[in-house]
């Protein structure tokens, strides 16, 4: 066995435990934490295959971004976990049940998976890396998907804006064109004053 | 050298003219936006009215294509007679919706100029479904158009209801997201492919594995989701509550049509040589749809809710049509029964919208509750009228529109041999005419309780458009069958 088929099982092992503790600890931030674990884990696995490409996004993207909202999210929600928990022994049975079914099922269908020919296109001619491979064609061949996914983008934007975006009323803001366009009548008045009167 | 250049960059610019409505759409929303942006005071109306112009400018793009079928960016986008009917259709029920809201979110303080930006986005997205050719790009436009879709559900975000609505609606939605690129991932693993015309070949060639109908039924079921079809239907009568009520009405019209454009083409473009394996699920989804909008719209008191229940109902109506379009049985007939179908059912819906925005009882507030129409035949009798003659055609009245929409894709069952299907739906369709004669009834012969506010110009001339089409459909019926069967023909 090469370097490379112990550091298959080195992460393999410590992906499946990891993954397994994200459901069973009983700490949410734990859970959180353990699920970062698992992601490093995946991203070596991507590394042994060769795809340094996704290897970096899945640590880009899910590490960096989605791991750590779901640390916040878990953090600000008071969620009382221990109350959610309560009818596990009640629903077991039944989710066992459904597990089982659904397992028996996937059996009976990956019993019989082949993959197409056609699926693995292997990248022909010279040696490319594949972020550079995938450089090639997100720009050519797959031009439309890559827009589609940026105004999806954009609308994610906008309802984000829409739905939480306040103007407040009782908060002060410079407003520079009222300051420089203030003129002097504007701001003071020239009073005589009779002596012994005041102001009224 | 200038004009070789000009000439150059707009043959190439005109390569990409099948997808021109799309991209004016699109173009416009990003105007609009900017309009509304950097518009010191609030644009919300003017905004909202120039977007229904920018959606009639594109239903005339869309009728100034050439009427064969052509594919861009490898087949990815295709846009065929089909593609166009279903568009317009789509395109109106869009109009349809901000004309109904342009009273309703004013009072309700609420017209945004982000309002008519969203919708016209969730258009685009819908348009691109529609024209989807491919597992990627069906799925991304899907994206496109759900994503605005979340978003107009909370537009009121200061209600508790109308946050609610879209809070269930993303998280169920996203869920059955999941299942379709479950699914949409196993049959790219088991054909290689992800352009429909391609996966065809596959199972042509090498017949339907299992692996790959567990792919289809994934599919479908995240289509049914959108389509709101039983057994994935559980959110929509929340959500039809929940959102804002002109909302509601583009959840009813416009959404309706772009999901079961994709159930159309994902079926009869992608998997025509597994005809049994989907066509037995069509028909379970059709009569669990058609049973539910039938029972569970009877209990209802609130009158969106019985709208959600009975837009359930219909969509099972057509998909009987669906389930009838086999090669042996209606084929071309029964794509062309769902069409004339769903045109059908958008204006009915529109015009029932129209009918319960006109329902104001103070300056701001709606009513909502069957029981406060009480009576209303007496001081609003036109409104009464065109209520009613709604509600009659929704339950299938000769000779109202929907009598004819039911004929069409019963004929089609019966032209299929799938008589016992054609019969289930009579029966149930009379079940159904119950909650709706009910609401007539209410109207006409209870005691007078609520008076009802003015109604306001926009929501007239909704009601007045679809009700005139609902009402004198029969006198000529022939344009719309006419169009209907040369769009069904892309497929057959």
């Amino acid at each position: 066995m090469t370097i490379a088929g112990y550091f298959f099982y080195l992460f393999s092992i410590v992906l499946i435990s990891s993954g397994a503790m994200v459901i069973s600890a009983r700490n949410p931030v734990h859970s959180v934490l353990f699920l970062i674990l698992a992601f490093l884990n995946a991203a070596g696995l991507f590394v042994l295959l060769g795809a340094e490409f996704l290897a970096m996004i899945l640590i880009i993207v899910y590490v960096g971004a989605v791991a750590v909202l779901f640390l916040f999210v878990v953090m600000m929600l008071d969620i009382d976990f221990d109350q959610l928990r309560k009818g596990m022994s009640r629903y077991l049975p039944v989710g066992i049940l459904v597990g089982l079914v659904l397992l028996a099922e996937l059996i009976l269908v990956v019993g019989g998976f082949s993959v197409a020919p056609g699926a693995f296109r292997p990248v022909t001619g010279e040696q490319v890396t594949n972020t550079e491979a995938i450089g090639r064609v997100l720009y050519t061949d797959y031009l439309y998907f890559f827009q589609l996914s940026g105004l999806v983008l954009l609308v994610a934007m906008i309802g984000a804006i829409v739905l939480t975006l306040r103007h407040r009323s009782d908060s002060k803001r410079q407003n520079i064109a009222r300051q420089v366009g203030r003129k002097r009548e504007d701001a003071i008045e020239v009073v005589k004053v009779e002596t012994g009167k005041g102001i009224s | 050298m200038l004009s070789d250049a000009f000439t150059k960059a707009s043959t190439m610019f005109s390569t990409y003219a099948p997808i021109y409505p799309e991209l004016f759409v699109v173009l416009a929303a990003f105007v609009l936006l900017m309009w509304g942006v950097y518009n010191r005071y609030p644009a919300g109306l003017s905004i909202s009215i120039v977007a229904v112009g920018v959606l009639v400018g594109a239903m005339f793009l869309i009728a100034r294509q050439p009427s064969v079928a052509q594919e861009l960016f490898n087949g990815a986008f295709v846009d065929d007679g089909f593609a166009r009917f279903m568009k317009i259709l789509t395109l109106a029920g869009a109009a349809l919706a901000i004309l109904l809201s342009l009273d309703y979110m004013r009072r309700e303080r609420i017209l945004h100029f982000e309002y008519p930006v969203l919708i016209l986005l969730a258009t685009a997205g819908m348009m691109l479904t529609i024209s989807a050719n491919d597992l990627i790009s069906l799925y991304l436009a899907l994206e496109l158009q759900s994503l605005a879709l979340y978003v107009l559900a909370a537009f009121h975000r200061d209600q508790l209801r109308s946050t609610e609505a879209g809070l269930k609606y993303f998280i169920l939605g996203i869920l059955s997201s999941g299942l379709l690129l479950y699914g949409a991932s196993l049959v790219y693993g088991y054909t290689g492919a992800t352009n429909f015309a391609r996966i065809a070949e596959v199972v042509q060639v090498s017949g339907a594995s299992v692996g790959l109908v567990f792919g289809l039924v994934f599919i479908l079921a995240g289509l049914a989701f959108k389509l709101a079809a039983v057994p994935f239907h559980m959110w929509t009568p929340d959500v039809y509550e929940g959102a804002p009520t002109p909302v509601t009405a583009f959840f009813a019209t416009a959404a309706k049509m772009s999901a079961m454009a994709m159930l159309i083409r994902v079926v009869l473009t992608a998997f025509p040589d597994a005809t049994q394996q989907w066509q037995q699920i069509i028909i379970a989804i059709s009569v669990g749809s058609m049973a539910l909008g039938a029972f569970a719209a009877i209990g209802q008191t609130n009158i969106k809710r019985l709208l959600g229940y009975s837009s359930i109902g219909h969509v099972g109506y057509a998909l009987v049509g669906l389930a009838a379009a086999v090669p042996g049985g209606a084929a071309a007939d029964g794509v062309s029964a769902v069409l004339i179908y769903l045109a059908i059912y958008l204006a009915m819906t529109a015009g029932a919208f129209a009918c319960v925005l006109a329902m104001r009882n103070g300056r701001t507030t709606y009513s909502e509750s069957i029981s406060d129409l009480a009576g209303v035949s007496k001081e609003q009798p036109l409104f009464a009228f065109l209520f009613a003659m709604l509600l009659f055609s929704l339950a299938g009245i000769p000779p109202l529109a929907g009598f004819f929409a039911k004929l069409y894709v019963f004929s089609a069952a019966v032209q299929s041999q799938l008589y016992w299907l054609a019969i289930v739906g009579v029966v149930l369709s009379v079940i159904s005419a119950y909650y709706y004669l009910r609401i007539v009834k209410v109207m006409y012969f209870d005691e007078k309780g609520e008076t009802f506010q003015p109604i306001a110009p926009s929501v007239k001339i909704t009601l007045g458009i679809t009700a005139a089409f609902t009402l004198l459909f029969f006198l000529y019926p022939s344009p719309l069958k006419l169009a209907a069967d040369a769009a069904s023909r892309t497929f057959f």
